[in-house]
């Protein structure tokens, strides 16, 4: 089985490359590069370590964004689905936030914040944090009520039923919410670049694009989608780890 | 003469908001055998077994478990769910020793002790599978040897075997009279069917609905101590079937 499904991905990463390689070829457009080019000047942008310093500076708001959207989302989140008071006080900020076209709001925070670090970690939370509130609390609100009942029924306390009962049986979507929060972050951490002061990544593909160098502007964009994709793939990882029976249907079912 | 009651129930009433589940209900429980509360559904019996369970708070009258009146659940009492109410995350294993965890018994100790009923139930080899790699029937094997691991003296089964196929079911019911020597508990078990209760039962408790009240209380005498095979065919089990129905029939819509 994961002999066939490795060939699946690579099969489907092979039919996508190729359909980019052939648009390229046509072309398509003037300013769309072949496949071949692109990784070219990644290769290229490698050697020359411009993508790691590009990197070094597109992390900081990520990471510093996603780790405050985790810990407080989950918190939050958990803290809305348990007590109706909460919910009630926290959920519409939440569903506001996740409304919101963030691109209108980026000039508000810019005078709030200024232009640096701080700005960039709030477009990351305003994009990751809602969905990951939001998941948590209904996954702790539609804890079964049997296993609850059951739990109380075998005297566990209150801090038993949260850690033992409520927090594994809401993991997987916990753990959807994280999935995507993350991918939101990754989008609000580009967002930042491209609209606050072009840094990192975002400025290699502004700048690249300002003096036509395809190539390196796609190379960019396809390095942060591949970094994306394996986080969420390491986030998989963890998932599994930490609650083996998760992905494995339910007994209710 | 009755052996001395383990379980008293006296004049409990509970009402759900306008709805009258029970109206002032005594009955007594005699120590080491088991009795079945038999009725129509939405008779209340699944109201009361959870009042002596704990789970519910009765609005008026008083349930005593030897002798201690009870005000929650209590390690004197161990429950067997209908839905099974197994932790879909946790194997089998876990799941039986998960009572004993909550009263937190070291794991050495408590994997020993659901390792002892997981073969008692039969289902020795299955420590390690989860859940829903289990028939129903099996799911529901752990579910009683939860309840037994935690050596509680009342164990309270709302319809254990309804949501268990009829060949299973049938095991069941064998080997539920085997526990009631063996372990010399006092059972107390919700069913509708009829042929279930008049078969396990040392005493059986037919309940009246709207609101709920017991209307008599039947203790086969001569069947009990025969072998399993025989008792479908006794005449006194007969008899004892054909009076139930004909008191019950009038209340099934």
């Amino acid at each position: 089985m994961p002999r066939r499904s490795l060939i699946l991905k690579l099969l489907s990463a092979l039919i996508v490359f190729g359909a980019w390689e052939i648009a390229g070829r046509i072309p398509v457009s003037f300013a769309f590069p072949t496949f071949l080019e692109s990784m070219q000047s990644l290769i290229v942008m490698t050697v020359d370590g411009t993508i790691f310093q590009a990197y070094a500076e597109t992390l900081k708001p990520l990471v510093i964004g996603i780790t405050i959207s985790a810990f407080f989302g989950i918190g939050i989140g958990l803290w809305t689905g348990l007590s109706a008071r909460f919910d009630w006080l926290f959920s519409p900020v939440f569903i506001v936030m996740q409304a919101a076209p963030l691109a209108a709001l980026i000039p508000l925070l810019v005078m709030a914040y200024g232009i640096g670090l701080t700005s960039k970690v709030f477009v990351v939370c305003i994009m990751a944090m809602p969905v990951i509130v939001l998941n948590t609390s209904s996954a702790v609100r539609n804890t079964p009520a049997s296993i609850k009942e059951m739990a109380t029924s075998f005297l566990a306390s209150d801090r038993d039923l949260i850690l033992k009962i409520i927090i594994p049986a809401a993991s997987p979507v916990i753990f959807s919410g994280l999935r995507l929060g993350i991918s939101a972050g990754f989008i609000g951490a580009i967002l930042a670049e491209l609209k606050i002061t072009p840094t990192g990544v975002g400025d290699i593909i502004s700048y690249s694009r300002s003096i036509a160098d395809y190539p390196s502007m796609y190379a960019a964009i396809f390095s942060i989608i591949a970094l994306a994709v394996v986080f969420l793939n390491l986030l998989e990882r963890l998932e599994t780890f930490l609650f083996a029976g998760n992905n494995r249907g339910y007994a209710s079912d | 003469m009755a052996p001395q009651s383990a379980v008293s129930v006296r004049n409990v009433s509970k009402k759900y908001n306008d709805v009258e589940a029970l109206r002032d209900l005594s009955l007594e429980f005699p120590r080491g055998q088991l009795t079945s509360l038999l009725g129509p559904s939405g008779c209340g019996k699944t109201t009361l077994l959870k009042i002596i369970a704990g789970l519910i708070p009765a609005n008026s009258g008083e349930v005593e478990v030897n002798g201690i009146r009870v005000e929650g659940p209590g390690p004197d009492r161990a429950f067997v769910f209908q839905d099974f109410a197994l932790l879909p995350w946790a194997n089998v294993m876990r799941n039986v020793g998960f009572g004993l965890e909550l009263r937190g018994i070291a794991k050495s100790e408590r994997e020993a002790i659901a390792e002892k009923y997981i073969s008692n139930v039969g289902l020795a080899g299955f420590e390690r599978s989860f859940p829903h790699e289990l028939s129903g029937g099996m799911r529901q094997r752990v579910g009683l040897a939860r309840a037994l691991a935690v050596d509680a003296q009342v164990l309270l089964l709302d319809e254990p075997f309804s949501a268990v196929d009829e060949q299973n079911r049938r095991k069941f019911q064998e080997d539920m009279l085997t526990l009631v020597q063996e372990e010399r508990k006092t059972f107390i078990f919700v069913t509708h069917s009829i042929e279930e209760a008049v078969y396990v039962s040392d005493q059986i408790a037919v309940l009246l609905p709207r609101p709920s009240r017991v209307s008599e209380v039947i203790r086969p005498t001569s069947f009990r101590n025969k072998d399993a095979a025989n008792i479908r065919r006794d005449p006194e089990y007969l008899d004892i079937v054909d009076r139930i129905w004909a008191s019950l029939r009038n209340y099934v819509e």
